[in-house]
């Protein structure tokens, strides 16, 4: 236990962030703890927040435990993710703006080709294309972990459509509804901005075409997505209609969206559906999702998708390991926030050390995400670590490993009382004619004693994340 | 708005409607049990109330004869059976949680929390629920519903999307409703002079909620005649097909109003209504009751494409 | 040579759809082989829309047609003078990085034939040019011109698996040989003016297109154990038949779709 980083308690000492947090906690007794924790979930039932286990069928209306305990950065802290964070979204759109045009940083062979053109995020649909102001990735959630007072590591890049936002959100309405006594005494840097900064960031990247105030829609793959919460909840803080593919149709080199009052055109989209389903004439045939002729208006500049298609080829986890040299590689700086050291098992030297210490590291696919396809090396069983040796050896190019990080804790609320639980963050990052981050994000918490899996799709749960104010 | 939001708001308020319309029939089925048989064995009964609600065919594949505790079963919790008051709730909740953000949260609250109660009440034995109790569960939940509505949301296009819902749902219904005590209780046109064996219609207005309603309006006798003007022509009765054909106009006139665009649907509703309007309690009767209401059912049914060719369906330019 | 191209695609439908979209690739490319004399492009009753030129220099043209549709006409006509290139692809302006032509699609998996008819083909080779024409006559060999055997969606191996089977084929089983050896290979559809034989012969034609080192993009017809000369038009290009396919169309609706197409090529004389 000892050897992880307690974001809370430094030996018997409370570190500064949390100083107001500790009387707080002292100051409430078990029994209002749990009625306060019935409250908040009969809040989150009622406003309907649920989240749907991929592929688990069970109940749809599922919650996503929220700890009440909030989760603190210092202002210090704060500024210094921020820079690091900015550097790292404005890196990994130059990549994408280089690779879909002449691919310099390929040509300089700085990253493999291989990597890049033959892997399954590249568009080449998109190849040659500009879109405005030069973005492809317009929301950019870096997932990040902490291992002690000044060490932060970047664990994954998301560039297509980080989910989870909403939870920040809700997160900090909740808390601010349940205890308001505890805003008016600590001074809480404010997350309700998001709404607008996204709104200004869609705004800022409409076409060129558009000679008016943009009008904007989220696409959604509709309301069986366990994301759908989340769509209608940011297209309704944003005052923008929330749209499926069937509500829209292509016509003259435009976008228009079916409404009650004739076709209305429709200038920017914040699509929350993959590349292959936008256009059935382009990607999948079979996708009933999405909207046919959709990218060659893309493509002639009649409407602005974003998050970009072809954005995920940024946020691969074998690009990953090359994120720190486009730093170098673009903005001639270096990297603030650190890597995970990664060992990619396509790489015959990496996979041999991979297979001699698969007990103490974290094995991941490439293509992976939420938690699946994972094995923890120091939680996993025996049996676990063979059947992963056999699937590296399968298909070495499809994993990658990592050390076990020492994620770090803070104090959270469970049956017993308060105990230390391992934690990671995302933020969200907005990229349009600004970079802006807004002070938060989201925390998510290994509910189960000692798990490092954070996933809400694994048990995990989520907190509130304040940065306190100068 | 989206043609797509505009339909979950016409579709929130049928399905909340034909909810109500369904507990009401279990209700009278319920009453009717508890009666002394007038001549009319239960069975003729409960077999009328599976016609009115539209539902006999799917009943009868699924159960067979009519016993009144499979009919309660189906028409209340019975997710196979698409009118039944589980199913009707659960859509309307569903198209609810699509369009939110188009709803307020008091409208949304009711919603949701007609559907946990409901949850709640599924997970009971049914020897513990009471059917009366079940029926006035569903219609207070219809009047949450409605009430919330009233009170919080914008008199804007999505209002008259859930209004003309309500209002060509109940349309429908309320002739439906008529049309099959018609059959089993008009054989012949003998309604001068009344004296008719009332049972069936006290039955009828007991559906529709409107028999101390109906005492209070005509008093006297129950005839025929009393209760076809009360539920077809009497601008008072919230149930007649008047007012119902009427509230429909409305909300199309004020949509017309907003988009300034009249177009077919404005017109058939005018056109409904005015014909209602001149009809006579004799003119219906001389068309012969069940004519008549075959001919209103489709002319509502050619508005509601209308509705949903000019405004749901997206494809008007 | 100038050629004259007449094309025209009906689709018909036996009910009516609700609106039709489609996105057209029917422009010749440029480059120092082709030159563009005149060329229309017009979708009957359509509503034309955006249009662009894609990373790999293809024009594209977006159309759509509002409902109901029970017919949809696509016309091009147009003259193209051409120059014998030798197959070479020289002056064609485009970005996308021709590694990104090694990626699998579900027509050109390799599987152990082609991967062994690959390197055979190419053992002894002296160079990639080399090695490229040996390839393309070894598709040829192996697989028979015959029409009717094989359908839109045969995939290569299948198509060497029959040992018989059309320009799609033969040029699908190409690409997955080169790719089997690692070199960039696409697909390529166009026009062959076929001549005055007496025989009839297919017009609308797709060859494959193999990356070679130091030279750069070369067609090779294996269909008809050539290279691209000045009876061939090219349009566009793609990693398999479905994405280069000069048409791609959707209808919305429930009808059945029925397929008619006509293409007429001449020689002018000069």
């Amino acid at each position: 236990m000892s050897n992880f980083f307690n974001e809370m308690y430094d030996g018997g000492k409370v570190r500064e962030p949390y100083a107001r947090l500790e009387g707080w906690t002292r100051a409430m007794p078990a029994e209002l703890r749990q009625m306060k924790q019935a409250e908040a979930e009969a809040l989150f039932r009622r406003i309907g927040i649920t989240f749907a286990v991929y592929g688990e069928g069970g109940d749809p209306d599922r919650l996503i435990p929220f700890d009440m305990f909030p989760r603190v950065f210092t202002q210090f802290e704060w500024r210094k993710l921020e820079r690091g964070i900015k550097q790292r979204a404005r890196a990994l759109n130059a990549f994408l703006l280089d690779v879909y045009g002449r691919g310099e940083i390929v040509r300089a062979g700085k990253i493999p080709a291989r990597l890049v053109y033959q892997n399954e995020a590249f568009e080449r649909a998109v190849t040659g294309f500009v879109p405005p102001r030069g973005i492809y990735s317009h929301i950019v959630g870096i997932d990040l972990v902490r291992t002690g007072p000044d060490e932060f590591f970047v664990l994954e890049d998301n560039c297509r459509t980080p989910s989870g936002v909403s939870y920040m959100l809700e997160n900090r309405e909740i808390m601010m509804r349940m205890f308001p006594a505890l805003f008016r005494e600590s001074r809480i840097e404010p997350v309700d901005g998001y709404a607008d900064a996204l709104r200004r960031t869609l705004a800022s990247v409409a076409p060129a075409k558009c000679d008016r105030d943009p009008t904007i829609a989220i696409l959604t793959p509709g309301h069986f997505n366990s994301a759908y919460y989340e769509h209608s909840f940011l297209a309704d803080l944003m005052g923008v209609e929330l749209v499926e593919g069937a509500d829209l149709f292509v016509e003259g080199g435009f976008v228009w969206m079916r409404t009650t009052e004739g076709p209305k055109k429709l200038d920017v989209i914040y699509r929350r559906i993959d590349d292959s389903f936008l256009d059935p004439l382009c990607f999948r045939p079979d996708s009933m999702l999405g909207v046919p002729g959709l990218m060659d208006v893309y493509r002639s500049g009649g409407v602005t998708i974003t998050s970009a298609p072809g954005a995920g080829v940024a946020d691969d986890k074998a690009i990953y390991t090359f994120v720190p040299e486009m730093i170098r590689f673009y903005l001639g700086e270096e990297p603030l926030l650190q890597n995970v050291p990664t060992w990619q098992c396509g790489k015959a030297d990496d996979k041999k050390y991979v297979l001699e210490h698969l007990p103490e590291l974290v094995v991941k696919e490439v293509h992976g995400s939420g938690g699946y396809g994972m094995l923890v090396g120091p939680k996993a069983t025996k049996d676990q670590i063979e059947h992963f040796r056999l699937k590296i050896e399968e298909d070495p190019g499809n994993y990658i490993a990592q050390p076990t990080l020492a994620l770090s804790t803070t104090p959270t609320f469970v049956e017993e009382g308060i105990a230390p639980r391992h934690v990671d963050l995302r933020p969200y990052c907005l990229v349009g004619e600004n970079i802006e981050l807004v002070p938060g994000g989201l925390t998510r918490v290994a509910l189960t004693d000692g798990s490092l899996v954070v996933n809400s799709s694994q048990g995990g749960g989520v907190k509130d994340t304040w940065v306190l104010a100068e | 708005m989206l043609s797509r939001t505009a339909e979950n708001l016409f579709w929130i308020a049928r399905y909340i409607e034909r909810a109500e319309t369904m507990a009401r029939l279990l209700e009278v089925g319920a009453r009717i049990a508890l009666m002394p048989s007038a001549g009319h064995g239960y069975r003729s009964e409960w077999e009328s109330l599976l016609q009115a609600s539209g539902t006999a065919e799917g009943f009868a594949e699924k159960y067979g004869d009519p016993v009144q505790r499979n009919i309660e079963s189906y028409l209340f919790f019975d997710r196979d059976n698409p009118s039944s008051v589980v199913s009707c709730i659960e859509r309307a909740r569903e198209n609810a949680r699509i369009v939110r953000t188009a709803l307020t949260s008091q409208v949304w609250d009711a919603l949701n929390m007609a559907f946990q109660e409901m949850r709640q009440l599924e997970r009971k034995a049914r020897s513990e629920l009471e059917l009366t109790e079940l029926t006035e569960w569903v219609n207070r939940q219809a009047a949450m519903v409605r009430g919330a509505m009233d009170a919080t949301l914008l008199r804007n296009d999505g209002y008259h999307f859930l209004n003309l819902g309500f209002a060509l749902e109940r349309a429908d219904n309320t002739a439906r409703l008529m049309d099959v005590k018609y059959y089993v209780l008009l054989p012949r046109l003998d309604f001068v002079g009344g004296g008719l064996d009332n049972y069936q219609w006290q039955t009828l207005l007991r559906a529709l909620s409107a028999h101390r309603a109906f005492h209070w309006a005509y008093g006297g006798e129950i005839t025929a005649a009393k209760i076809a003007h009360f539920l077809i022509l009497n601008r008072q009765s919230p149930r007649s097909l008047i007012t119902a054909t009427e509230t429909a106009m409305d909300h199309l006139d004020q949509l017309a109003r907003d988009y300034h665009k009249s177009g077919p649907a404005q017109m058939r509703a005018r056109a409904v209504l005015g014909e209602l309007s001149e009809t006579r309690v004799e003119d219906i009767f001389e068309e012969g009751l069940h004519e008549f209401l075959t001919r209103f059912i489709r002319e509502i049914g050619e508005l509601t494409e209308m509705v949903q060719h000019a405004y749901l369906s997206g494809e008007a330019r | 040579m100038i050629l004259t191209v007449n094309h025209v695609t009906t689709y018909q439908y036996d009910a009516p759809m609700r609106s039709a979209v489609q996105s057209l690739r029917l422009f010749p490319s440029r480059f120092d082989g082709q030159r563009t004399v005149n060329w229309e492009v017009a979708v009957e009753g359509g509503v034309k829309g955006g249009s662009f030129r894609d990373g790999a220099g293809d024009r594209v043209e977006g159309w759509s047609v509002r409902g109901p549709v029970s017919e949809v006409t696509v016309a091009v006509a147009g003259q193209v003078e051409t120059i014998d290139m030798a197959g070479v692809l020289r002056g064609h302006r485009e970005v996308v990085s021709p590694f990104a032509y090694l990626r699998e699609t579900t027509a050109t998996w390799i599987d152990d034939a082609l991967e062994t008819l690959a390197q055979e083909a190419a053992l002894g080779a002296e160079d990639a040019l080399e090695r490229a024409h040996r390839l393309s006559r070894a598709v040829a060999e192996a697989i028979v011109y015959k029409p009717g055997v094989t359908h839109a969606h045969t995939t290569a191996a299948e198509a060497l698996a029959l040992g018989e089977g059309v320009c799609q084929d033969h040029a699908h089983a190409l690409i997955a040989c080169a790719r089997a050896l690692e070199i960039p290979a696409r697909y390529v559809s166009g026009y062959l003016f076929a001549r005055d034989d007496g025989e009839p012969h297919e017009a609308a034609h797709a060859w494959a297109e193999i990356w070679v080192q130091g030279i750069g993009w070369i067609g090779f017809d294996a269909a008809n154990e050539c290279c691209p000369d000045g009876r061939y038009i090219r349009l566009g290009s793609g990693f398999d038949a479905r994405d280069a396919a000069p048409i791609k169309g959707i209808a919305l609706g429930t009808g059945e779709e029925s397929l008619d197409v006509t293409v007429a090529l001449e020689s002018v004389q000069q």
